[in-house]
């Protein structure tokens, strides 16, 4: 479904990724860890478009979407979810909501997603007139992947949906994101949280200083000696 | 029920409208408000009008731009010099007023395309020098006699100017509250997200800014017909920096905060008037006094709407 070939970014003289390559199957959770500075937001900025890459390709679904503007991209089913959840800060949970349908304009549509979108996330009906900034982190999270699933996104990029959450927040928000998966959005993961993230993974990769160093089944890495040493604490 | 609603408070804005208009109508032919109140009037609508077009570009989408006055002049200098081939003749101020227009959209594409590509405040710097350039060259230009500037009749009164106080109102906050307006926000709350949902942010910015060029230009060429006298060096640095003044004095993001802070503003200056000496320590202690106490401004982001008024009143109703 996607498909990212021989990728190369560079900010300035920085060489942020180095020839990365990496597939996502349609209906796969796939998952990428690493550690900070390893270059995972800047994989996702250059799938959604905000940052150019140098050379290389990103494939999706026969569309070759590498030098797409991020408005395009959006439009052909690939959503980001971005890290530090960026809400609107000054609109409403609904309006937030809206935001994400931005590029729609079947409006039954719009509405049953936003339907669906409350009977996911109860608390955001809850707070629908409320201002987004007033939201806890957890429901900020939350209010990010509702606003991401507005756009109905085939894919669905996830940069850190774990941050800063509490450890009981985290397994309800991956919990969430399986369910998304079972409902038939594909999903590309990104985490530092290493465990929850090669737990969920059908795939997953591992990205140090710019490059692909380790791929494979998500139990596999798991279980990989290196991985646990260097991520999972042992 | 939200429909009917909408056209109930539209029709209470119309009644709004028309009302001030015929109680200003009372009062000047009751003698109440005499020439100099006149004058003054003038210059709160033509400086509503620039605060709410600079409130746009800096409020709503976010981007900080130093060069209204630049645009103001563009409006002034094209309806002055139109009105002088023209002999003063009544139409000539309208023939003026969209040849400023379409020059302010050329310059402000000029201008914004490159600086607004890029994330930060790069557009503050370009306009900074795009306001001094447009002096210079106005003051170097023969068709606008130079720094001596241009001596016009006296072409329009408050009338005019309160239609075009209107009219920019209703256009600046129709676009503020349409899908544009909502992606200009979007923009300004957070880039990198808007970009996420789709949104071509270089292109809602630049919509805004020349969206608020063509009604800063419209306020030049409304000050130029009515204040007789148009000079480059009132349109130096220290006027954009005025009427940024007024937008982050009334709340940057609220209209209704643009409007009591242009009104406050232009009564406080003629008041002071006769005490010219000190005029601009006690103008600049109060401005630091608001910053300190209400840094986000009178209004913050707050607007009046009579929609909220109405529910108000329903609420009440049903609690009785």
């Amino acid at each position: 479904m996607l498909k990212i070939e021989d990728l190369n970014v560079h900010y300035g003289v920085i060489h942020a990724l180095k020839g990365v390559s990496l597939e996502v199957k349609q209906g796969e959770i796939v998952s990428l860890i690493g550690a900070n500075g390893a270059g995972k937001t800047t994989l996702l900025h250059s799938i959604s478009g905000i940052i150019k890459s140098t050379s290389g390709s990103i494939i999706f679904e026969d569309n070759d979407i590498t030098k797409r503007s991020a408005k395009d991209i959006v439009s052909y089913g690939v959503t980001q979810v971005p890290e530090g959840r960026r809400i609107f800060k000054g609109m409403s949970v609904e309006e937030n909501l809206y935001m994400g349908a931005y590029l729609r304009s079947d409006k039954d549509g719009i509405h049953k997603d936003l339907e669906s979108v409350f009977e996911r996330f109860p608390r955001l009906k809850e707070r629908i007139k409320q201002n987004a900034e007033t939201l806890s982190g957890g429901e900020q999270q939350m209010l990010a992947m509702g606003r991401a699933l507005m756009a109905r996104p085939k894919i669905l990029l996830l940069d850190e949906p774990s941050m800063g959450l509490s450890p009981l927040l985290v397994k309800e928000i991956f919990k969430i994101i399986i369910d998304i998966n079972k409902q038939g959005t594909t999903i590309l993961l990104v985490e530092q949280n290493a465990k929850m993230a090669l737990g969920i993974a059908n795939h997953a990769y591992v990205l140090e200083n710019g490059k692909i160093v380790l791929s494979g089944l998500g139990h596999e890495l798991a279980n990989s000696p290196d991985v646990k040493k260097a991520y999972l604490g042992g | 029920m939200r429909k009917n609603q909408f056209t109930k408070t539209n029709l209470a804005w119309l009644l709004v409208i028309i009302g001030s208009y015929l109680l200003i109508n009372v009062l000047i032919s009751a003698g109440v408000i005499n020439k100099i109140y006149q004058t003054v009037m003038l210059t709160i609508g033509i400086n509503i009008i620039l605060a709410i077009s600079l409130n746009l570009i800096i409020g709503i989408t976010g981007q900080f731009s130093l060069g209204h006055a630049g645009f103001m002049s563009i409006g002034a200098y094209s309806a002055g010099v139109i009105v002088k081939m023209m002999d003063g003749a009544p139409s000539s101020v309208y023939i003026g007023m969209l040849v400023g227009i379409l020059i302010s959209i050329v310059v402000a594409l000029i201008v914004a395309t490159p600086t607004l590509r890029l994330k930060g405040d790069y557009l503050a710097i370009a306009t900074l020098g795009f306001g001094e350039i447009i002096r210079i060259v106005i003051q170097n230009m023969k068709i606008t006699n130079g720094a001596a500037g241009l001596v016009l009749p006296k072409l329009i009164d408050w009338p005019v100017v309160f239609v075009f106080l209107v009219i920019s109102t209703i256009v600046i906050v129709s676009f503020t509250y349409s899908a544009y307006g909502r992606a200009c926000i979007s923009v300004r709350e957070d880039e990198i997200a808007s970009e996420t949902m789709g949104i071509n942010t270089t292109k809602y910015k630049i919509m805004a800014f020349v969206v608020g060029a063509i009604f800063a230009s419209i306020a030049g060429t409304l000050y130029a017909t009515s204040f007789y006298v148009i000079k480059p060096e009132i349109f130096s640095f220290n006027k954009s920096i005025d009427i940024l003044v007024i937008v982050v004095f009334g709340g940057m993001g609220s209209f209704t905060g643009s409007f009591v802070s242009a009104l406050l503003i232009s009564v406080l200056n003629t008041s002071l008037q006769s005490f010219a000496d000190i005029r601009t320590i006690i103008y600049g202690a109060l401005l630091v006094l608001i910053m300190i106490f209400r840094p986000q401004g009178l209004l913050g982001k707050y607007e009046f709407k009579f929609s909220k008024l109405f529910d108000k009143f329903a609420k009440k109703e049903v609690r009785q």
